[in-house]
């Protein structure tokens, strides 16, 4: 099937849940077209609520929504709304543990051409650190279409983050997509591919390579950072012994961040994080920004090989 | 829905509330008690007269909202829910201390009465708009009400709330600046100037109505006035004194954030007690 991005598989959701659920707003700051909310704005016009260039005032119009029963979906650039309204996010949606979904379009290197002001490459290991908030990160546009209707289930905050960029989809339509349940799309027995979003789709792309090599790797969609599948992650260290991580995200506190702080605790296997290292995007094109951040199918393998090789010394058997 | 009392009895209502408010704080050992002494007519106008609730049914759907931005006020919210039965009296002594329903900033339904959090300053007239259109959506007709600092509207927060309300013609939502004209670190005008307020809010599309914040009887007249109005948000302007009624502390910005000691506690309630006669 075509390439599709994230962000479209979510404005299928929304519209989706605009048919079926009369609870479900939605609110937007002049980027509903970028969000692909502007689907359900055409089809609900009341039940879309344009509040300006200001995302402040959006999470927390959200907030009051949500006071009175309503699942309001609030749809920005990833970058924006986690940049700027992260003090609402904490005080009027986390702390008053309100009802309200978060939409992040635009997220990671997926605006491309835009360059590093638009692209969000934190906003995992801030909002992660917020008490309530469920962090999911939908893998492809089938995924998103899920998770945007399991989100409008999930009771709580949920930020949900997208991209802009067509990406492949290496889900059916028959996979679940449960909050806080990973999926493992491929088993394997000498090292674990954890990863969300495109990487993924890179993720399986690694393990096809390292096959070749006489690698055996499981593969984990780890679509929800928070709350994070605890069971999934431990079986996978004590089964694999080692562990990589491919994020689309800075190697800051990130999803590679949200495995260790479960593995170094519970059950310690040497472990790489793939990921963007500490800096700023840059213009250009996704898919050559990928490869030049280095966060392709070869960079997930090298990590692994890298990780085979220190499970066979004393430093790795130990643990 | 509490009967309406007289003017006479209102003002000395005030001075009870104004003193519970010292006490509390005193015993807290911290808190902001010039703020949350300039907010007492407005909150005595809303909650005796203006505003459709019931403290034993505080979840009550069809209620008239109140919500408190200035969180640092929230003593004399606290105390007024007191005064009006939505948990006892006692427990105001209990303010910021461990553990404790009473925050130093407020969390939502802690104690029962209160609507929101509030802390962060210029996130509560967001969230009245969020519900004015809800409320909208759902056919439900009722007043909210959301208390502002004047220090607080320095937000830019606030005048984007101020915006999307004019631009919904959110005609339920009623803003009220507790104008009183001091801030953390000395007067407002000194800080960063906001005035003119009414000309402000007016080309916000506002209806602005300006009264003397501590006179009841021009507190309960704003607040008709604003309920009348059709097709625009209104905001109160009410021009306060930080601090009222405590001569020591009226307009000195010392007691923005500190509490009474003994012997200043004693002096506070004496003084509020003189008043009465």
């Amino acid at each position: 099937m075509a390439d599709k991005p994230t962000r479209d598989g979510f404005g299928e959701g929304l519209l989706e849940l605009g048919r079926t659920n009369p609870s479900v707003v939605a609110l937007s700051g002049d980027l509903e077209d970028s969000a692909r909310a502007i689907w359900f704005k055409k089809e609900f016009p009341a039940r879309f609520f344009s509040v300006g260039i200001a995302e402040q005032d959006m999470i927390g119009t959200a907030a009051g929504l949500a006071l009175m029963g309503k699942i309001p979906f609030a749809c920005s650039f990833s970058q924006f709304v986690t940049g700027k309204a992260l003090e609402q996010m904490r005080l009027a949606v986390c702390y008053q543990r309100l009802n309200v979904k978060i939409a992040g379009s635009h997220g990671g290197l997926s605006v491309g051409a835009d360059g590093a002001t638009a692209e969000s490459l934190e906003e995992f290991a801030i909002l992660r650190s917020l008490p309530e908030m469920a962090v999911v990160v939908p893998c492809d546009a089938l995924e998103a279409r899920k998770a945007a209707i399991a989100a409008a289930a999930y009771p709580g905050p949920v930020f949900l983050r997208l991209g802009r960029a067509p990406t492949p989809l290496v889900t059916t339509p028959d996979d679940p997509c449960a909050i806080g349940r990973a999926n493992v799309l491929r088993d394997g027995a000498d090292v674990s591919l954890v990863a969300c979003g495109i990487m993924v789709a890179h993720a399986l792309g690694a393990a096809e390579l390292l096959a070749k090599d006489g690698v055996s790797a499981r593969v984990i969609n780890l679509h929800t950072i928070k709350p994070i599948d605890r069971a999934t992650l431990l079986a996978a260290a004590r089964d694999t012994g080692a562990i990589v991580t491919a994020e689309e995200h800075s190697v800051v506190g990130g999803l590679g961040s949200a495995v260790a702080e479960v593995l170094v605790q519970e059950h310690p296997v040497p472990m790489r994080f793939v990921g963007v290292k500490d800096r700023f995007g840059t213009s250009g094109d996704p898919a050559q920004l990928l490869k030049a951040f280095g966060l392709m199918p070869e960079d997930i393998v090298k990590a692994a090989k890298d990780l085979l090789r220190l499970k066979k010394t004393a430093v790795g058997s130990r643990l | 829905m509490p009967t309406r009392p007289d003017l006479a009895t209102l003002r000395k209502l005030a001075i009870d509330i104004r003193q519970d408010i010292l006490r509390a704080i005193a015993k807290a050992g911290s808190g902001h008690p010039g703020g949350s002494l300039s907010m007492v007519e407005l909150l005595i106008g809303l909650y005796w007269c203006a505003l459709r609730h019931d403290p034993k049914n505080p979840a009550w759907p069809e209620r008239d909202l109140f919500l408190l931005s200035k969180g640092h006020g929230c003593p004399a919210l606290y105390t007024v829910l007191a005064f009006q039965g939505y948990f006892p009296k006692d427990e105001l002594m209990t303010l910021r201390r461990y553990p404790t329903r009473l925050q130093g900033h407020p969390e939502r339904n802690s104690p029962p009465g209160v609507e929101i959090a509030a802390g962060s300053l210029g996130q509560g007239l967001s969230m009245a708009n969020g519900i004015a259109l809800a409320d909208r959506l759902d056919g439900r007709r009722r007043r909210i009400y959301c208390l502002l600092g004047d220090g607080e509207i320095q937000e830019g927060q606030v005048w984007e709330a101020a915006m999307t309300a004019h631009h919904h013609k959110l005609d339920a939502v009623c803003a009220i600046v507790d104008a009183n004209q001091l801030q953390q670190n000395g007067p407002v005008k000194d800080i960063q100037d906001i005035e003119p307020l009414p000309e402000k809010w007016r080309a916000f599309g506002w209806q602005a109505i300006e009264i003397n914040g501590h006179d009841l009887a021009q507190v309960l007249g704003a607040y008709e006035q604003a309920a009348a109005v059709k097709g625009q948000p209104q905001v109160v302007i009410a021009r306060t004194v930080k601090g009222k009624g405590v001569s020591f502390m009226e307009l000195n910005p010392a007691w923005h954030g500190v509490a009474p000691k003994p012997d200043e506690l004693e002096r506070a309630l004496n003084e509020l007690e003189a008043a009465r006669a």
